[in-house]
């Protein structure tokens, strides 16, 4: 990719949808336009940079599209995985000790990085876990994303961000410059295709969700409207965690924040002020990449 | 203010990991070989040393071995930084004492990344795009 058409394409991505890259993201922007230009039967960068000059504006929303799709990395926060670790999974294992099973659900599952950090969570929890059975769905809306999260092969840039470097070591097989996830750990986690904004009852119960910057994509209305299905789908007794920048607080009391834990919440008991499904479907603030 | 030694037979690599280290307000020493490195280390310990592994007179691996046997030579944080990218060479450095290892090429997010990874960076208060 040339200087130039990088700086266009900076450009156009801060005016278009805010995403602010860096001078160091040439990477980033091959890895996500090289298989759209492929796609629009372009050979390269340069050549989609010439059409959107053109004024194509549908190749210009898809540019937009495919680079804010939020970037997702291993273990992304921490945070939360600890809060996994340290309060979620050891929780379940004196509550759930009869049944002795978990179901967690991914609901922005994404390429797979944050289920298969979960699935890696576990597997390091060892000998606390033997003899339970441990669901992992991990549901998106874009059939692409899901093909590559079962796949379970990542880039060198992809497993260098936020994984440690044990556990690529242990958990991931290299084939070239490509790193593929174990076939048991892959095993641990089932994928489906699910847009948030239908109903998703037929999930089943679960005990833990994940739901991680993906809400912030919705309108005041459509949370509220979502947080009442997912805390329908969930055990009373089972864990929400949010985004960094996502809350519950001052939208719904169908969820309250579990103490001193930043992102994680706890069904409170209380039902959804609106009814249960998505019949009259609220509009979506920004379809940024979802 | 933590200090980092960055080991590279490319000036240009330095430079550019220097720039990166000190952003993130490390102080940073330059060696040229394993064997530079050694003395530096036997002068005034790091707190990380950014290591390239192929160089001429001593390379990172064998100034590894040297540096863990120093006294205090345990408390340096190694990161490998590397066109080595093979499992085997990742799994010895790691049996040999590296903390991290980081495959090249690299950008600032994956330096930033390992870093933490290590302890020697606080975690941001949230993330971004």
């Amino acid at each position: 990719m040339t200087p130039p058409d990088y700086e266009y394409l900076r450009k156009l991505l801060k005016d278009h949808s805010g995403l602010d890259l860096s001078a160091d993201k040439q990477y980033l922007i091959e890895s996500r336009l090289l298989p759209l230009s492929r796609k629009c039967g372009l050979p390269g960068i340069g050549e989609l940079v010439q059409k959107m000059k053109g004024g194509s504006s549908s190749i210009i929303a898809q540019v937009v599209e495919a680079m804010t799709t939020n970037e997702t990395f291993f273990f992304r926060d921490k945070i939360p995985f600890e809060h996994f670790r340290d309060t979620i999974v050891p929780e379940m294992l004196k509550a759930r000790a009869a049944r002795k099973s978990i179901r967690i659900w991914c609901a922005a599952g994404s390429t797979g990085q944050e289920p298969y950090s979960l699935a890696m969570s576990l597997k390091e929890m060892g000998a606390a876990l033997a003899g339970w059975r441990v669901e992992i769905i991990a549901t998106d809306l874009s059939t692409e994303v899901l093909e590559k999260s079962k796949s379970g092969i990542y880039s060198q840039f992809e497993v260098q961000r936020g994984l440690p470097i044990q556990l690529l070591v242990k958990y991931f097989k290299q084939n070239g410059e490509l790193w593929q996830i174990n076939p048991e750990l892959r095993a641990m986690v089932q994928h489906r295709q699910l847009n948030l904004l239908h109903d998703f009852s037929q999930l089943g119960a679960f005990d833990v969700v994940f739901c991680r910057n993906v809400l912030i994509y919705f309108d005041q209305d459509t949370k509220i409207n979502i947080f009442g299905r997912l805390a329908k789908a969930m055990e009373g007794d089972g864990f929400l965690v949010l985004g960094a920048a996502e809350t519950v607080v001052g939208l719904t009391d169908v969820f309250k924040p579990f103490p001193d834990k930043r992102g994680l919440y706890r069904p409170s008991g209380a039902r959804a002020a609106s009814p249960q499904g998505a019949t009259s479907m609220p509009k979506i603030a920004a379809m940024a990449g979802r | 203010m933590k200090t980092c030694l960055v080991v590279d037979d490319s000036s240009v690599v330095r430079k550019i990991a220097r720039r990166i280290l000190e952003e993130m307000d490390f102080e940073i020493t330059e060696a040229e070989d394993g064997e530079q490195a050694l003395e530096a280390c036997k002068g005034a310990m790091p707190d990380a040393v950014l290591l390239d592994w192929n160089m001429p007179v001593m390379d990172g691996y064998e100034f590894l071995g040297n540096l863990r046997r120093l006294p205090g030579g345990d408390v340096p944080k190694v990161v490998f930084c590397t066109t080595e990218n093979g499992m085997d060479h990742i799994s010895r450095a790691l049996h040999a004492g590296a903390n991290e290892y980081i495959m090249k090429p690299f950008d600032r997010d994956i330096v930033t990344a390992k870093f933490q990874e290590v302890g020697l960076v606080a975690l941001p208060e949230q993330s971004s795009i």
